[in-house]
């Protein structure tokens, strides 16, 4: 077996004596979708931010491609090609669209100033793939809908060719429409070897969209099945009961 | 009612006409209200003083004169060079109350440092005195502004009592560096910087010449624009208003510049200065109303034709614009600019988008505190002398003059430009009330129901705007 893009092992966390996330190990394979499931406070966004670099892990280790990864903030994890589409979507509200899509990663000119033409065109072009309807480039983040919103954190996470994707609740703000372009792009980035943990509330979509499940229950990993030789209603009973099913993976 | 209707079609297109003109040119609504306003509380105290007392201002009065103008750009310098530095602290969602008394202490420990120390050690008037002086100045405010940035952002105390602490503390330490007393004088070259003496001023000629410079530069800069706009193929601009911003820009450096190179030198020092430097000085007919000064047989008198001396930009002056176009190019076209606008609107998403949101927290406070030094520099300067009272109340004025300008205290929003307005406007209307002799109560309580009611009419106006 080929080694695996992401492994996190024994990783664990704690805020104020509380294990948020305790000696969970999971790994990702290259186009390969992993969805995470779980209750309200599971700690699958947890699990997943320390894997973006927003919080640091108090225990464990993360390998990227077999290496052992040094990932103490985002900007580390952006250098190993982890990009995040966050539940709240991370978005600065008062400026446009081409300056969230490059928000820390601005290009500039020669001058060392910034090129806010080129990154308007770049994020036309992003744009243009992702949602052919979005018009708005000139207006800050905040008077955008819930769609555009999303459309705009998502583009941020493909515009810089990443190898590992997370997505938090991709679809939450959507409608059916807006879901079914989600879903054909993750069949597409997925086509081209991305590796993609999904996290999602949904577990008809985590069935139709991901190759493995991953369920987790206050803090700690149930199992990891894969989606094909699990029901739904196994899956449900890991998620409520904490169970895990005589097939696990 | 048929009159009615006439008058409603005809208002149509007027206001089409408006709207077209503002989308094209892509003027900031906001601003052109701000200078409306401005110019209204301009016009009215030209007018109320010509009512009490006939001068030879624009509408009768004493305010619109060249003098009463050239003064308040003068006294407006040293507020609005902090007021830039003050948006971008705010736009962060901080605030920084020590900067009054900050500038007491950087100014007290800069004339220290040049009256009590260089001067008697190397000699009065040396060169080293001044430049010493004015790199301690901003070196220092630069520190103490990076240690109220240090404190907000690693110790995590929030930068109201941080700043609150130093608005307290800093004005002892400046009591104690002082020893209670006025420190002075400044150094002969250090005074320049206050704009109080004549080679401080530009002059006609350096003036004009400036001025038609920044007109190219405001040229060149929108035909950049343009060209960058071409590049990708985005909507570009109509011509004529392309051509109509270019014309207003110029119109507004040139009208500033005519207006003040026809601010006269005071007859004394006119006289002074002639007298001094042994230029001879024309034989005239005294008339009390003139500027220029001429020989009536013995005596040096007033007169219209005769040797006089316009002052044309002063030090101050340039400074403050000279921060104000560098805080502007910060503020728009760099990263660190972008950075401190993202962090205001979203801290959360900078952080998550790698920015290293403490660091930028120490260098917005070191910038404010970098400011605050230059503005220390000018208030000394000007008053030619430092005390512990000084800077007393400018953080107020300062946070005002942001405020006024259209920046947000819930972060995010605000702009240098408006800033500078917004300073101009404190300042214009104070100043008009001195020239009315109102009592300074009085002054007070205008400027205070100013800011609130400033304040009200941008939220009513952002509503609308939304």
């Amino acid at each position: 077996m080929s080694t695996p893009l992401v492994e996190m092992r024994n990783m664990s966390i704690s805020f104020g004596g509380i294990k948020a996330v305790d000696d969970v190990s999971i790994d990702l394979n290259p186009g390969e979708v992993v969805g995470l499931l779980g209750h309200n406070g599971a700690g699958k966004s947890t699990l997943i931010k320390i894997l973006s670099g927003a919080y640091k892990r108090d225990g464990g280790k993360i390998l990227i491609n077999g290496e052992e990864a040094q990932i103490s903030n985002p900007r580390d994890a952006k250098a190993y090609g982890i990009e995040t589409i966050y539940q709240t979507l991370a978005l600065a509200d008062n400026v446009d669209a081409a300056a969230n899509l490059y928000l820390g990663r601005e290009l500039r000119t020669p001058w060392g100033t910034l090129d806010d033409a080129a990154m308007e065109a770049e994020a036309r072009k992003v744009m243009g793939r992702l949602n052919p309807n979005f018009k708005r480039f000139k207006e800050p983040a905040k008077s955008l809908s819930g769609g555009q919103r999303q459309s705009v954190a998502i583009a941020r996470a493909v515009l810089f060719n990443a190898k590992i994707l997370i997505m938090d609740e991709p679809t939450a703000a959507l409608g059916p429409q807006e879901t079914k372009m989600v879903e054909e792009l993750i069949h597409e980035l997925k086509k081209q070897g991305m590796g993609i943990f999904l996290i999602d509330h949904d577990i008809h979509a985590v069935k139709t969209l991901c190759d493995r499940a991953a369920v987790m229950k206050n803090g700690r990993l149930v199992g990891v099945v894969d989606v094909d030789e699990a029901t739904e209603d196994e899956i449900l009973g890991m998620i409520i009961l904490g169970k895990n099913p005589e097939k696990a993976a | 009612m048929s009159e009615e209707k006439v008058k409603a079609t005809d208002a149509k297109p007027e206001k089409s006409m408006l709207t077209r003109f503002l989308e094209a040119t892509e003027l900031d609504t906001r601003m052109l209200g701000m200078v409306g306003a401005l110019f209204a509380v301009w016009i009215a105290f030209d007018i109320y003083s010509g009512i009490l007392r006939p001068n030879d201002g624009l509408f009768g009065g004493a305010f619109l004169t060249p003098r009463n103008l050239w003064t308040l750009l003068v006294q407006t310098s040293s507020i609005a060079v902090m007021s830039t530095g003050m948006v971008l602290v705010i736009v962060m969602r901080h605030i920084d109350l020590s900067i009054g008394s900050m500038l007491s202490l950087v100014a007290v420990a800069g004339a220290v440092l040049q009256v009590y120390i260089l001067a008697p050690a190397i000699g009065v008037g040396h060169p080293i005195i001044w430049i010493t002086a004015i790199l301690a100045c901003v070196v220092l405010g630069t520190a103490v502004g990076a240690l109220n940035g240090y404190l907000t952002a690693y110790a995590q105390i929030p930068a109201f009592i941080v700043t609150l602490g130093g608005l307290i503390a800093f004005s002892g330490v400046a009591f104690l560096l002082a020893k209670g007393v006025t420190v002075a004088p400044m150094d002969k070259t250090f005074k320049l910087i206050g704009g109080g003496v004549p080679a401080s001023w530009l002059g006609p000629s350096w003036s004009w010449m400036l001025a038609i410079l920044v007109c190219g530069f405001i040229i060149l800069a929108i035909l950049n624009g343009r060209r960058q706009r071409k590049r990708f193929n985005f909507a570009l601009r109509p011509v004529w208003a392309e051509a109509t911003l270019m014309v207003i820009g110029s119109t507004v450096v040139l009208g500033a510049t005519a207006v003040l190179t026809s601010y006269a030198w005071p007859f004394g020092l006119i006289k002074k200065y002639a007298l001094d430097n042994n230029i001879p000085i024309p034989s005239g007919i005294e008339d009390r109303s003139g500027d220029a000064i001429c020989m009536a047989g013995e005596k040096i008198v007033r007169c219209t034709d005769g040797l006089i001396y316009y002052t044309g930009f002063a030090a101050p002056v340039l400074i403050a614009i000279a921060v104000g176009v560098v805080m502007t190019f910060i503020a728009t076209r760099t990263r660190f600019g972008r950075y401190i606008y993202a962090i205001g609107g979203n801290p959360e998403a900078a952080d998550l988008a790698g920015i290293d949101t403490k660091k930028m927290t120490v260098k917005v406070f070191a910038l404010m505190g970098f400011l605050v030094g230059i503005s220390a520099v000018i208030a000394s300067a000007r008053l030619d002398a430092a005390t512990n009272a000084l800077g007393q109340l400018n953080e107020l004025f300062v946070i005002a003059a942001a405020v006024i300008g259209g920046t947000s205290l819930a972060g995010g929003i605000g702009t240098i430009y408006g800033a500078l307005l917004g300073a101009l406007m404190m300042q214009s209307i104070q100043s008009g009330m001195s020239l009315l002799n109102l009592p300074a109560a009085f002054q007070n309580i205008v400027v205070g129901t100013v800011l609130v009611f400033a304040v009200f009419v941008d939220q009513l106006y952002r509503r609308r705007v939304k």
